[in-house]
């Protein structure tokens, strides 16, 4: 059954790594102002179908109103704490998008956006900002991990859900978000390069906003681009306009679908910006300029897929309208709902440690629930 | 038939692995190699390269591998090739594999086991000897296993897998070349349940894994001085068997606690503790401790100083005040 291995000195001219490494510009379809740019380098991608760029921008409307609405609930003490994704609308949006239902995501703690278009509950998706003990909803139902906070610690998961189903003939992809901070992590590196070996279909999707909360990208990094850190390990790499939604739901669908046929892992990187601080608690004054922010601000994903919507007629005053007001109607519903101070039953700390309690557990348990009846 | 330890754990990995095809291993040289303690051998020929296979050279990786297929479907079983090599993997075992479970309210169980080859005594060099099961046991959501004896190796190693939690499995390297008749394959008595190995009227000494072995030599040499010494085998540390250890102590009214890791914040601190919290009132004498020193380990030239044996468990047990008489390093000058 085993064959023995082999090792060989490679030949001279070692195969070209051309096919793994990044197009020299990240990928756009837009300008800043939502015109048409000139075509992607590699000619590989096609403008997403106007079906999909639709709901697209629903999503993205949604979800900037949802992002707002939880920055606002923590100024009324209502969650513990939020890490906005204002401004990467895109990537949450389009990372989505680009999975089926059955195909699993991986996201972080600055991804409740994403939680959300997946169609988790947002009472549900804010459940661990509330400052729960547990994610607040099933992954299994959901096929979405628990936002992750240890940075890259998710990414090997991924990679074990998508060999996982892949051992089992299934064509489930994963994908993992990342920060470009997250991408000094050893756990990222030793996801790639596992992804690699073992041929998993697994999109790796690094939001690069430009800090790691007051770090910036050159303190993470001395490589051409996060997107080069593919090619080490054998890893196709793309890096796209993290702002231009056009751009990253062609490059995204490409991904995944590539993942799915067989082509092994994929790594995009997506240039964007973080235009909020790093959560609500964070004072961005100490280490960047407020200038840098408002050039970012202009480079809006939404304001860039609109004009382009508009100007391809493909949509009206009133789906602005319609998409806002429903956004309005989303917010006014998580408000009411996260009205209400959260609350939990202290007996229930002890019950999902292990499958069943140890006996010390059940004998803490009996005595917290002494020190209540008192 | 005489079987050593190893034959026990390679003998459990296969039997489950015939048994149930999710069940996988792998890790580093675990492959065609059978791994370097040989407890794989065999598993890549029968089984094939999909169920028993080596990995890249990453302990993060390859827990956090476990974790995806455990969450999609599989029962992994990794090896970490040794104690001290397990640590790259420690922030997936403490942050994911110990807390999936309860992060998700109960919906994401992670069925894995993780092997861990641990302790000293066979002459290893430097970070090849840790006793590192207090890392593991402080650390709630983990089941942390450690056989003493053959029949146990192979009975908690198939308990260990089919469970449905998290169980790091603590192999004592120095064990795994001893022999025992057992005719495989063998159940003992499940995880929480500790042995008494030797009934005695005295004292109690409370071991686990490497530690066993030496605690039963101290307890045969301690009758022909006419001491009768009471062993007890936790087996597993989490769950812990406090009502075999405490009833074992309230019986013979002294108790000393043998481990080979150091002493400071360990396992065998939290048998101490937990003795006396039960059995204060039946207690003779204090709960004492014969540990490794809190030192480094130290490899082979100065190993036999560290490693705590019979002479040593001896007079510990002689402090017990059989007559009366407080032990006086523990006397405090007034
Ligand atoms: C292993 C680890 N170290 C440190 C932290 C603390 N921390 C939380 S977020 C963060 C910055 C992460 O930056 P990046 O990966 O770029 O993601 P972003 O927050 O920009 O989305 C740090 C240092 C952590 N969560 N995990
Ligand atoms: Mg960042």
């Amino acid at each position: 059954m085993t064959t023995q291995a082999e090792h060989r000195m490679p030949p001279a001219s070692p195969p070209a790594e051309a096919g793994l490494l990044p197009s020299a510009e990240p990928v756009r379809f837009l300008d800043d102002d939502g015109a048409a740019a000139p075509g992607d380098a590699h000619g590989r991608y096609e403008r997403p179908p106007s079906e999909l760029l639709r709901r697209a921008y629903d999503a993205m409307v949604l979800g900037r109103r949802f992002d707002a609405q939880a920055t606002a609930l923590t100024k009324q003490g209502r969650l513990a704490v939020y890490p906005s994704s204002r401004g990467q609308e895109a990537g949450e949006i389009g990372a989505v998008l680009a999975l089926r239902e059955t195909d699993w995501l991986f996201p972080t703690y600055r991804d409740s956006m994403a939680l959300i278009a997946r169609g988790i509950d947002p009472v549900e998706a804010l459940t661990l900002l509330r400052g729960s003990w547990h994610c607040g909803y099933d992954p299994m139902a959901t096929r979405t991990a628990p936002q992750c906070t240890p940075l890259a610690t998710h990414a090997p998961h991924a990679v074990g859900v998508a060999y996982a189903a892949r051992r089992r003939g299934e064509d489930t992809v994963a994908l993992v978000l990342i920060g470009d901070g997250g991408t000094s992590e050893g756990d990222f590196h030793e996801a790639l390069n596992f992804a690699a070996v073992f041929h998993a279909p697994v999109v790796f999707l690094v939001q690069n906003n430009g800090f790691a909360i007051s770090v910036p990208l050159s303190r993470q990094t001395a490589a051409p681009s996060l997107a080069h850190k593919g090619v080490g390990y054998g890893v196709r790499s793309e890096r796209v306009d993290g702002n231009d939604p056009l751009a990253v739901l062609a490059v995204l669908n490409d991904a995944v679908e590539s993942a799915r046929a067989g082509g092994g892992p994929v790594l995009v990187e997506a240039h964007t910006y973080r235009v909020e601080p790093h959560t609500n608690a964070d004072d961005d004054g100490r280490y960047r300029d407020h200038d840098e922010v408002e050039t970012w601000k202009r480079r809006d994903p939404i304001a860039r897929l609109e004009a382009h919507l508009r100007a391809a007629g493909e949509l009206t005053d009133d789906d602005v309208a319609a998409a806002r007001s429903a956004a309005e109607e989303y917010a006014a519903d998580v408000r009411k709902r996260l009205g209400e101070e959260a609350t939990g039953d202290p007996a229930e700390l002890f019950a999902h440690v292990y499958a069943s309690p140890t006996p010390q557990l059940r004998e803490q348990a009996a005595w917290l629930a002494e020190e209540l009846a008192r | 038939m005489t079987v050593t330890m190893g034959k026990a754990l390679n003998a459990a990995l296969r039997d489950a692995m015939r048994e149930d095809e999710t069940v996988l291993m792998f890790g580093e040289d675990v492959g065609p190699l059978g791994g370097v303690f040989r407890v794989t051998d065999g598993l890549t020929a029968e089984f094939g390269e999909d169920r028993c296979f080596d990995t890249p050279l990453a302990e993060a990786g390859i827990v956090g591998l476990a974790v995806g297929m455990a969450m999609n479907g599989f029962r992994p079983v990794v090896e970490m090739q040794f104690d001290a090599f397990a640590y790259p993997a420690f922030e997936q075992i403490a942050s994911h594999v110990a807390k999936m479970r309860n992060r998700t309210r109960g919906a994401v169980g992670l069925p894995m086991v993780i092997r861990v080859p641990y302790a000293g005594g066979i002459g290893g060099v430097e970070h090849h000897s840790d006793s590192s099961e207090a890392y593991y046991a402080h650390t709630p959501g983990l089941k942390v296993v450690t056989p003493a004896t053959v029949a146990d190796a192979y009975s908690l190693l198939r308990e260990a897998i089919a469970d449905p939690d998290p169980v790091v499995f603590m192999e004592p390297k120095k064990l795994y070349w001893a022999k025992d008749e057992v005719s495989l394959p063998v159940r003992t008595s499940p995880f929480g349940t500790a042995e008494v190995r030797r009934p005695g009227t005295d004292a109690t000494l409370v071991a686990y894994g490497p530690a066993v072995p030496v605690a039963l030599e101290a307890a045969a040499a301690a009758e022909a001085e006419g001491r009768s010494l009471e062993v007890v085998d936790l087996r597993t540390l989490v769950p812990f068997d406090d009502a075999t250890v405490a009833s074992s102590v309230r019986r013979t009214g002294r108790c000393v606690v043998v481990a080979e890791a150091t002493g400071f914040a360990s396992v065998s601190a939290e048998i101490a503790a937990r003795v006396q919290e039960r059995c204060f009132h039946s207690l003779w004498a204090p709960v004492l401790r014969v540990t490794g020193w809190d030192v480094p380990f130290p490899p082979p030239v100065l190993e036999k100083y560290q490693l705590p044996g019979v002479d040593r468990v001896l007079d510990t047990v002689e402090r017990l005040q059989f007559d009366d008489a407080p032990d006086p390093r523990f006397l405090v000058a007034r």
